[in-house]
């Protein structure tokens, strides 16, 4: 086929664009691409190639504490993400179908955590927790997760009410009315037509809190106990003896496993709503 | 008429905020009218429907359903149906499954709601169908969904809200023809609401015209055309010449209107309820003015007064629109009449040129004459 000029409007076609944005991912992904390189290295030292091994992994699966560790972030994860999608989607319909007073003003604190720096919301648990309602200490597995679970939810709704209400903004009422004009309860109308069509938006808020609550660090670190390390919170505390390929190896696991959700969500998200367009 | 009414508004209005979306009205729709609310967007018509479906509450006023009050009653707990706008077809169920629906709800029970699902789709005409999905359906194919949804329920009162507006203008005309031989078959009262005029004639056995939220008149379509009660209805229905003038003779079976916009007056058979010296306002329509060359002998006015509805102008403006050719006629006293001609044989040159000067007349029944 022969090669069509390049158009006025083909950035993407000339080469100083080309060279600018090669930069500019070299820039994002070097530092993330030699983390997963080195995870890989025959040696102790991380700063040599010495040649490739699985080592690390295994290593790190035979870490006790690790393992626990990352168990721990998988049960906080799947428990405030279940609460957070119910909480987050109640709160978006909410603001969406109803006007009352205060009505501004909620809407402004619900997404206020999406905005307040980590640190802060990060102390707020350590003293909300530690003084004003301490959560009990030496409960058995997994009640002992409590504190972090609230924390994370507190995190993790508000990004699901955000995402929610956005694909409520492209619900049309008439359906809501049609399914009420065809004898639906105010409730039955709400989950037979409502429900669906905001689906693909409790799906991807579901994987975008799961992930959240996954890679947390710094609120984590402020309401975690001796015995409820997660998986960050354990990452870091191997750092601070040293940095061994096992910290990369870890690191690139929850990578793997933050970017495979990641991805899952913006497909789902993607095609249900495609084929959801379609039917307007 | 001597029946009930299916449905009566009682002095229903209904405010939004400082804005009177339906102001006063009472009205009554009997059993098995197809009946049209129509009027330019914002008149009210939308509203008045959805507060029949129970979509809006009146502000004040009542509704009556074969003779129950049904104003407070929800949407779900009415004897209606309603065919939306956006026809609001359910994209994650099937054809059937949208069909079903409001039968599930009903919890009629399995067979009797396969049986009706079938019936409501054959008479749709989409029973090949029934298992696609409304992504894979045309537009006038979800219409038809929507409307069998409805209609499967047996309402006693059809609602449609604009159901035609999003057809192309061919499907439209298919689609007119379709909903009557529907109404025909099923004998449920419909009321429909539509701005476009040509549908409201066509289709309607009676017509309500609204305006700013008030009726404006009640009557079958072709009163409305030729009887409009007032200067709206006469300007919103069709094409119409308005000329403002004054009552000169009213006896029981002639009246003469004078205006400073004619060099004749305008001579009707039909007295006029007003003193002479009353400011009124007559309407003639293009197609009942008569257009004929003027080296053509004069055309007779009527013979008790034979100097009126008769004149003469030049063409300034020509429309050619296929079937007919609409005329605007300037008269001497600078008054642009339209007038169309039908064009009843072929011909390559207008018959009737731009320039040319032209004899413009009218029997006495073509004018129509309005108080207000």
């Amino acid at each position: 086929m022969k090669r069509q000029p390049i158009g006025p409007l083909d950035y993407a076609r000339r080469w100083p664009l080309r060279l600018w944005v090669g930069a500019v991912l070299l820039f994002l992904y070097l530092p993330l691409a030699s983390l997963i390189l080195f995870s890989f290295n025959d040696s102790r030292r991380t700063i040599r190639w010495e040649g490739f091994t699985l080592d690390w992994y295994g290593r790190m699966m035979n870490d006790g504490a690790l393992i626990d560790a990352f168990i721990n972030s998988l049960t906080i994860a799947a428990l405030s993400t279940m609460v957070s999608v119910v909480l987050g989607a109640m709160t978006a319909i909410a603001l969406w179908r109803f006007r009352f007073p205060g009505r501004g003003l909620f809407d402004g604190a619900v997404t206020l955590p999406i905005v307040v720096p980590e640190i802060c919301m990060g102390v707020a648990m350590l003293v909300f927790f530690g003084q004003v309602l301490p959560w009990p200490r030496d409960l058995a597995w997994p009640f002992d997760l409590g504190a972090i679970v609230i924390a994370h939810i507190t995190f993790s709704f508000p990004f699901v009410a955000v995402v929610v209400r956005a694909r409520l903004a492209s619900f049309n009422r008439e359906m809501e009315e049609a399914a009420r004009d065809l004898g639906a309860g105010e409730m039955r109308a709400l989950l037979d037509v409502l429900l669906p069509h905001i689906r693909p938006a409790l799906v991807a808020g579901a994987l975008l809190a799961f992930t959240l609550s996954l890679d947390d660090f710094v609120i984590t670190f402020f309401t975690a106990g001796p015995n409820t390390v997660t998986f960050p919170v354990k990452i870091y505390s191997m750092v601070r003896f040293s940095v061994t390929p096992e910290v990369n190896a870890a690191s690139t696991v929850l990578m793997a496993i933050t970017v495979i959700l990641t991805l899952l969500a913006m497909k789902l998200q993607g095609r249900e709503l495609a084929k959801i367009e379609q039917g307007h | 008429m001597t029946t009930k009414p299916l449905i009566r508004f009682e002095n229903v209005s209904k405010h939004f905020g400082n804005f009177i979306a339906v102001d006063d009205v009472t009205l009554d729709v009997h059993e098995g009218e197809f009946f049209t609310l129509l009027g330019p967007s914002g008149c009210g018509k939308t509203t008045l429907l959805r507060m029949l479906a129970g979509l809006e509450m009146p502000t004040s006023g009542r509704i009556l359903l074969g003779g129950v009050d049904m104003t407070a009653a929800p949407p779900n707990k009415r004897p209606v149906n309603m065919v939306f706008q956006s026809y609001a077809v359910f994209p994650h169920l099937s054809v059937a499954d949208n069909v079903a629906y409001g039968l599930k709800i009903d919890r009629v029970p399995r067979p009797e709601r396969d049986e009706r699902v079938a019936e409501a789709l054959r008479l749709v005409k989409l029973e090949d169908f029934a298992a696609r999905k409304p992504d894979q359906l045309s537009g006038g194919q979800r219409q038809r969904v929507a409307l069998a949804r409805a209609l499967v329920k047996r309402p006693r009162v059809l609602l449609l809200d604009e159901p035609l507006s999003a057809l192309d203008a061919k499907l439209r005309e298919a689609m007119r023809a379709e909903l009557a031989a529907i109404q025909q078959q099923v004998g449920v009262t419909f009321v429909m609401v539509t701005h476009d005029q040509d549908e409201a004639l066509a289709m309607a056995s009676r017509c309500a015209l609204m305006n700013r939220g008030q009726l404006q008149q009640v009557a079958a379509p072709a009163d409305l055309y030729e009887y409009p009660a007032n200067r709206f209805v006469a300007d919103f229905i069709g094409t119409i010449n308005m000329i403002e003038g004054t009552l000169g003779v009213d006896e029981p079976d002639h009246a003469a209107v004078t205006s400073d916009a004619l060099d004749v007056p305008v001579f009707v058979d039909h007295g006029v309820t007003g003193a002479p010296g009353t400011p009124v306002w007559v309407g003639i329509r293009p197609e009942k003015i008569a257009l004929t060359q003027i080296d053509q002998p004069r055309p007779t006015g009527p013979a008790a007064m034979p100097h009126a509805n008769v004149t003469s102008g030049v063409i300034v403006r020509s429309a050619y629109q296929g079937a007919v050719t609409l005329h605007d006629v300037e008269t001497a006293t600078g008054t642009v009449l339209k007038v169309s001609h039908v064009n009843g044989e072929r011909a390559a040159a207008a018959a009737l040129p731009v320039g040319a000067s032209v004899w413009l007349s009218w029997p006495p029944r073509a004018p129509v004459v309005m108080l207000g």
